[in-house]
């Protein structure tokens, strides 16, 4: 095939990449997007956040029909069809995708389906899905390449039994026993999603807690349901062997707080995080620079050591999450575009789609305490917010982390039933830099959960209306944790 | 391998840019951090730039006699990848140290910032010959953040005021939020933006008015060009800046020192030389004019026009200035109120020498509120000293002379020893009876040393 030119190539069609590409396209660029699936959407829409989002709606669609019992209402056992199931997420799936790939005709992005390496700096050879190797010279080229799931060398197994978050999400049956390897959100997620399909689900975590990293008092409220919705959490563990049996996977476990050190299930999620997808590139024919962590290096405008190749999303680094990569790729390509852009977020919200949800943005707690910063939490306990209780799911927490000396909100952490969806709010909070008396001040719309980021603030300045502190002032009042819930009024 | 791409770091409070001396590293050469890799003539001094990580110099970017501006590339260093690898902490977004790639369009941001407007000049530290060079400073290494130091708090404005910044070319966190909290506005950001602007339209009015325009000098022979150094530069904007800013009025007044020379001889022989330092007339007249400033407060003092308020100083930090074969230098005293002559006269001897070896710093050519300057050792019998801003007045020495004196007494004229001094003041806050009761007093104390334990 005679070679191409383009004036942008980008590698890679997930969240970052196709976003850059139809920025670039928007600005009046020639952009070529190449990636090796039938349309653009990559890990994000094809096997991670679009399809477990897809199963976590079901599963909380059986969860609330279990607990309506309560309610006064009672279904019957649901009846699982799985095929119907997975057709349904890969509808959800198609319909995305297939969106994507019609936006990109609809810009005039040249799709090729294949697999792209650098010959250098400025020629990409495409190894097409026809098996023809395409020659594809660039102005400018993006690497949006994403990661993909950390594998445990001293744990593989050729076994069907064994799953990546890939697998795991096809849904091939639904096992009986289910160990997650690894307590981050993916395994918590896909774990949560086996749970509510009826599988007994164990969640295996090397260390000292679900979630490492993000603050204790939102985690607890998680840890404290999928203990009772799980079949084990076992942390401080960590896996040592796996070897196959007729009927399953006997795993062996080491740690202090293992009682049964050999254990078998029927199936095995390996979840223990992700990694750069940088090699394979040919980045050694560019004079693109990686870092000892294997990320390609990018400064603010994700320009990488080679002048002319940008990098974008999960490849140029944490953290690896989709959103942020669409904003990197609009950065990187405005950038191109000769515009003065950086990528200079003050809050990257994150959000783990488990029962309860937990979400946060900008500083957390656990961060200000390792960099010795003094902040102020000011938190509002949902047990007090009337939306919750309606929804019979007090249990959550919203909170601020907050600069003492100006009130200024520096971050935002909530564990509750879709705080998902409210977190956003504190996003526009940390980046407008507001302080606590502007979300106090905003009138917000009752009973919704977003309440609670306001009366956070409230209790920041020691009065909220619906929790009742007599003795506590604006000084000590912030200081409250969940442990001390007593003495503040339920009301709607 | 990492490289790290040494950028010209803030070298301190005003300096935006410099001359590049001598570049005292080569291609190939491994450094050490901290160690000095290149000489930087600034404004104010001679600076010796340090190496902010260890490593082997890759390429020189700059060679003597360049101008460098904050922010250009010097060198590139390549790091062991265990340095580097500190800068690639987990979840920062921005990399701590970024290889930039030296490419075409990094070479205009560069043109670009050396475009940015110089911000006003540091105080004044000279007397009636301005701010000079030969001083040898050095400054910490750039700061890179570590992962184990507190980042600096994200700046607070929204991201639409931080683009408006970004795209305008101003430093988001030089800007000062006026909204709750210390919010920066967009307007806030674009007030900043029109000072900045306006900064060089007035120190042009400032530094070259009026303007003149310079015949064709050619027309009358041959002539050479030379650029102004930059302390020659300074010199002349600042001393422009005070001329035209100040009314100055010059009172003169003579004082017989023939009993106050016959004392500094003998005890510059006897108690000074011993202690490590010269008893001169500058070192006595510091003394003198410590005790006149408290009796006279308002020539300790400065003039703020834009609150029209006058600054008051509760101490007595005096300026001498000292003749060095790179111009002249004005290190300040500290204190001059509570130490005693012998002190003075130890710490002055000091002074000069540290100042003719280039090895006064800046801070110590800071914080005066008062100067003398002393041509006497030159010649000349008298001279109209320019007020070295912001401070309010400058007490020259010209040449003491043997004069006739008529004795009202004896009704003969006897040789006497006398100093001519020059008083220049600030109009705008001294009166000119004022003027004359400082100097006389100032004269007095000279001809009769003991009312400084009498009166001072």
């Amino acid at each position: 095939m005679p070679p191409q030119a383009t004036q942008l190539a980008i590698i890679g069609g997930g969240p970052g990449g196709y976003a850059a590409a139809f920025l670039a396209a928007d600005l009046g660029m020639q952009v070529t997007l190449i990636d090796q699936e039938p349309n653009p959407g990559g890990v994000c829409l094809y096997r991670g956040c679009i399809p477990s989002k897809a199963l976590l709606h079901v599963a909380k669609v059986l969860e609330d029909a279990r607990q309506a019992t309560s309610w006064g209402v009672t279904f019957a056992e649901p009846t699982i069809d799985i095929g119907k199931l997975r057709t349904w997420k890969e509808g959800v799936v198609r319909k995305l995708t297939g969106g994507l790939g019609d936006l990109c005709k609809r810009r005039g992005v040249t799709f090729m389906q294949g697999r792209a390496t650098f010959v250098d700096a400025t020629t990409l050879s495409v190894q097409t899905t026809q098996g023809e190797e395409q020659r594809l010279t660039c102005t400018h080229a993006v690497v949006a390449t994403g990661s993909r799931p950390t594998t445990l060398p001293h744990l593989t197994l050729d076994s069907p039994r064994l799953l990546d978050s890939t697998s795991a999400l096809a849904i091939p049956d639904i096992p009986r026993t289910l160990l997650v390897i690894g307590g981050g959100y993916i395994g918590l997620e896909m774990g949560s999603v086996y749970t509510a399909l009826g599988t007994k689900v164990s969640v295996v975590e090397m260390t000292s807690g679900l979630l490492p990293g993000v603050d204790r008092d939102l985690v607890n409220l998680l840890s404290a349901r999928l203990k009772k919705s799980m079949a084990a959490i076992m942390l401080n563990t960590t896996v040592v062997a796996m070897h196959e049996e007729p009927n399953g996977i006997r795993v062996t476990f080491e740690g202090s707080e293992v009682q049964e050190p050999q254990q078998l299930f029927d199936k095995v999620l390996v979840a223990v995080g992700r990694r750069p997808n940088a090699q394979g590139l040919g980045l050694e024919n560019t004079r693109v620079e990686l870092t000892p962590r294997g990320f390609i290096t990018v400064d603010a405008q994700r320009r990488t050591t080679e002048p002319t190749i940008y990098a974008i999303g999960d490849v140029a680094g944490e953290p690896m999450l989709a959103h942020k990569a669409s904003h990197e790729g609009r950065v990187a390509v405005r950038a191109i575009a000769g515009h003065k852009v950086a990528f200079e977020p003050h809050a990257i919200p994150a959000v783990v789609f488990t029962d309860p949800e937990i979400a946060w943005c900008g500083l957390t707690e656990t961060q200000a305490k390792q960099e010795g910063r003094t902040i102020e939490v000011a938190r509002f306990p949902w047990g007090a917010s009337g939306r919750a209780t309606t929804l019979d799911r007090h249990e959550g927490v919203t909170k601020l982390i907050l600069d003492p000396s100006t009130s200024r909100i520096l971050g935002v952490g909530i564990a509750g039933s879709g705080a998902g969806e409210i977190i956003a709010e504190g996003v526009l909070a940390v980046e407008m830099a507001a302080l606590a008396s502007d979300l106090a001040l905003s009138i917000h719309p009752h009973p919704t959960l977003s309440e609670t980021l306001m009366e956070a603030a409230e209790v920041f300045f020691g009065q909220s209306t619906h929790v009742y502190r007599p003795q506590r002032r604006r000084s000590d009042a912030p200081r409250v944790g969940l442990a001390s819930l007593d003495g503040f009024e339920e009301s709607g | 391998m990492a490289t790290f791409e040494f950028v010209l770091p803030e070298l301190g409070e005003g300096m935006e840019a410099g001359d590049v001396v001598q570049v005292l590293v080569s291609v190939g050469e491994s450094i050490t951090e901290e160690q000095p890799v290149l000489e930087l003539e600034t404004d104010k001094a001679v600076v010796e730039v340090p190496a902010p990580v260890s490593g082997t110099v890759k390429a020189i970017h700059v060679q003597a006699g360049d101008k460098a501006a904050v922010g250009q590339l010097l060198l590139t260093v390549e790091m062991p990848v265990a340095t580097a690898a500190a800068a690639d902490a987990p979840h920062t977004p921005a990399p701590a140290i970024v290889s930039r790639p030296p490419t075409a369009e990094n070479g205009e941001t560069r043109a670009t910032d050396k475009a940015v407007p110089r911000p006003p000049e540091p105080p004044a530290q000279t007397a009636q010959a301005p701010p000079s060079q030969s001083v040898r400073t050095v400054f910490p290494p750039p700061q890179q953040p570590q992962p184990s130091e507190p980042p600096r708090p994200a700046v607070p404005a929204a991201p639409s005021v931080r683009q408006l910044a970004r795209e305008i070319g101003v430093d988001i966190n030089q800007v000062q939020g006026s909204g709750a909290g210390g919010r920066i506005s967009l307007e806030d950001v674009k007030r900043y933006a029109r000072d900045l602007h306006a900064r060089p339209a007035s120190q042009q009015s400032r530094g070259a008015l009026p303007a003149v325009t310079l015949p064709d000098f050619t027309k009358w022979g041959a002539v050479e060009r030379q650029p102004m150094s930059n302390v020659r530069r300074a010199t002349a904007e600042r001393m422009t800046q005070s001329w035209v800013t100040i009314p100055h009025v010059t009172q003169f007044d003579k004082a017989d020192i023939t009993d106050v020379e016959q004392l500094r001889q003998r005890y510059d022989a006897q108690r000074t030389q011993s202690a490590g330092g010269k008893l001169t007339i500058t070192a006595i007249v510091l003394k003198v004019v410590a005790a006149a400033l408290k009796r006279f407060p308002q020539f300790n003092a400065s003039v703020d026009m834009t609150t029209h308020e006058v600054i008051h100083k509760a101490y007595y930090h005096i300026g001498a200035a000292v003749d060095t074969d790179r111009g002249l230098l004005v290190p300040v005293i500290r204190d001059v109120d509570q130490k005693n002559i012998l002190e003075l006269s130890v710490e002055l001897t000091q002074l000069a020498e540290r100042a003719r070896s280039r090895k006064t710093t800046l801070e110590e050519m800071q914080g005066g509120t008062f100067t003398i300057t002393n041509l006497g050792g030159l010649g000349g019998t008298n001279f109209t000293p320019i007020i070295n801003a912001p401070e309010v007045a400058i007490l020259g020495l010209a040449r003491s002379s043997m004069e006739p004196v008529y004795n009202d007494s004896t009704g003969q004229f006897t040789p006497r020893l006398m100093l001519p001094l020059a008083l220049s003041y600030d109009h705008r806050l001294i009166d000119g009876a004022d003027g004359v009761r400082f100097l006389r007093w100032v004269v007095e104390v000279l001809q009769q040393p003991f009312l400084l334990a009498l009166e001072g």
